[in-house]
């Protein structure tokens, strides 16, 4: 059942061109910037040579395109999943998914794994940028991984909030300002770092931005990664929790 | 008989709105009932609490002996509802939704190419199953709609005003369809048609303002409506009296000084007797005319003056 909640809502994607479009210009904007990356890797190379253990391909190449690309899914996750409830409802067509025989945590989590799959479909045809180097070099594949996961991590978490905010809010652009506002909040509560005598730690450990960079140095760890997955699903059993309230409305 | 609704002391507030106030009823296997109310009179709200869609304040809903609150899927699975606005994925082709509402109601991989065919066939959606809903009439969306409730073969068929939108061929069809189903599955409709109900039900249920002031069978209500009415006009004014005495005229109002309304019983050929009173007596009749009680007058009495029921 949720599989197939699931599928429909990957197809219902492919079926405007929404999917398409954010497809392209993110395939557009992430090869341009992989290609200055490329360029600035060529410059440096004769440098780099002379230096005894220099930064080498994969850290000049993988992770700022990584880095980028977390910055961009910001702007566009929001866009993917500020429809997934709030439309339903306008459109009168959750009543359908509340009288058939299904959960409402299926039906959460079909819409989530839906979203989700483009984000995969995504993050793999950013992966596949620096694989084309291998055609004339060598990669730190371990480091690759690591940035994989924590794009991987990252979207989901952006794709679980936006799924909350989908739930709450009551037209699909609220909801989209809404679930952008909320993460550029979390990924910027670190800023205040800088600052020595303001630092605070709390802010440290909830900002989205730091999680990630640390899996982004290869530095997989379990705090970083539990981090994540307790994102995901508080936000997740919030919305659950919202769609079992709207029974109970007023 | 089986009982597939058994519906108790229903609540539902919106606030300190009542909007449902202690509704019970069931519903068994083989019966078409109507729900008949005004606008506003509870009947959507009735049915979502039926669907699972709005929990009530209180009471309790089981629908095939499961109970919609501790065992919603094993209740909902018996269950086809169409809300008053059908619930339509407008990207998708009737194929396509048809499908995906199969899957929703978990019918086996194997099964779902003939349900869905079935259904097609029943609501006349053939011609219109590769075409994108969103391009469709309202008619037809409201066909669509109707086919998704009965996709599955639930037991339950929960109809909010089926009819609405759709041109008279397309009402006779969708009434037949509905006698049809009523056969073998329960089926609850709400409207505002009278005449839709005496057509396709073969109980109705009045609720007005969140009570339920009526549940009849259809041929109790019929019967109800046959005590008839005879309006008579005659030259000199009728001996009131011995009009009363004739056996089966229950009462008699003045109109005017020369014309009556008679209420009778319409057994024992009452209308029959008065008609040769009158005569004989010699008052010049002018005027004998019938005037059938219809369903909308029972309506508005019941639904203005909720608390006398004196049918």
């Amino acid at each position: 059942m949720i599989l197939a909640i699931a599928a429909r809502e990957f197809k219902t994607l492919f079926s405007s061109p929404m999917a398409w479009t954010i497809l392209a210009i993110l395939q557009f904007i992430l090869a341009f910037l992989f290609l200055s990356q490329v360029e600035t890797f060529t410059m440096l190379q004769p440098k780099l040579a002379a230096i005894e253990g220099a930064p080498g391909l994969t850290d000049i190449i993988v992770t700022p395109l990584f880095g980028n690309a977390a910055i961009i899914l910001l702007l566009v996750t929001p866009l993917l999943t500020m429809r997934l409830i709030c439309e339903e409802r306008r459109n009168k067509t959750l009543s359908l998914l509340l009288s058939a025989p299904v959960s409402n945590s299926d039906i959460i989590i079909g819409k989530y794994l839906g979203t989700l799959g483009l984000l995969l479909l995504i993050i793999l045809l950013t992966a596949l940028m620096p694989l084309s180097l291998l055609a004339g070099g060598e990669l730190d594949f371990g480091k690759l991984f690591a940035n994989i996961l924590a794009l991987l991590l990252l979207v989901s978490a952006f794709a679980a909030t936006g799924l909350f905010v989908s739930c709450l809010a009551g037209h699909p652009t609220v909801a989209a300002l809404g679930t952008f506002g909320l993460l550029l909040v979390l990924w910027v509560l670190d800023w205040t770092m800088g600052m020595d005598d303001q630092r605070s730690e709390l802010f440290e450990y909830l900002s989205l931005l730091r999680h990630f960079q640390n899996i982004q140095t290869g530095l997989v760890s379990s705090l970083d990664i539990s981090y994540f997955l307790l994102f995901i699903s508080t936000f997740i059993l919030l919305s659950i929790r919202r769609l079992d309230n709207d029974r109970l409305q007023r | 008989m089986t009982t597939l609704i058994e519906a108790e002391h229903l609540h539902r507030y919106y606030g300190k709105h009542c909007a449902v106030h202690d509704v019970s009823f069931t519903l068994e296997k083989g019966e078409v009932l109507g729900f008949l109310g005004p606008n506003g009179a509870g009947k959507t709200t009735t049915m979502q609490m039926l669907c699972g869609n709005l929990a009530p304040s209180a009471g309790q809903i089981k629908i095939n002996g499961f109970d919609l609150l501790d065992r919603p899927k094993a209740a909902k699975r018996s269950l086809g509802y169409l809300p008053d606005t059908p619930p339509l994925y407008r990207d998708l082709s009737v194929q396509e939704f048809l499908h995906y509402c199969a899957q929703l109601h978990g019918i086996p991989r194997s099964s779902i190419k003939p349900a869905i065919a079935k259904a097609k066939e029943r609501c006349g959606l053939n011609d219109v199953a590769d075409r994108l809903i969103t391009n469709l009439s309202k008619g037809f969306q409201q066909r669509v709609g109707i086919a998704q409730a009965i996709l599955h073969n639930p037991d339950v068929i929960i109809l909010d005003e089926p009819t609405v939108g759709l041109d008279p061929i397309q009402i006779r069809e969708i009434r037949t369809l509905i006698r049809e189903l009523g056969q073998d599955h329960g089926v609850i409709l709400s409207t505002h048609i009278l005449t839709e109900v005496q057509e396709s039900c073969s109980h109705v249920q009045i609720i007005h303002q969140g009570r339920l002031i009526l549940k009849e069978t259809i041929a109790g209500l019929n019967r109800q409506m046959n005590t008839g009415t005879l309006r008579a006009s005659t030259r000199l004014p009728p001996d009131l009296d011995a009009l009363m005495s004739l056996p089966g005229v229950t009462s008699i109002e003045t109109v005017t000084e020369r014309q009556i309304r008679i209420h009778h019983s319409t057994n024992d050929h009452t209308a029959e007797r008065i008609a040769e009173t009158i005569v004989a007596s010699g008052w010049g009749l002018q005027e004998l005319t019938p005037i059938k009680r219809s369903m909308e007058d029972i309506f508005i009495t019941l639904t203005q003056e909720p608390k006398q029921i004196d049918l």
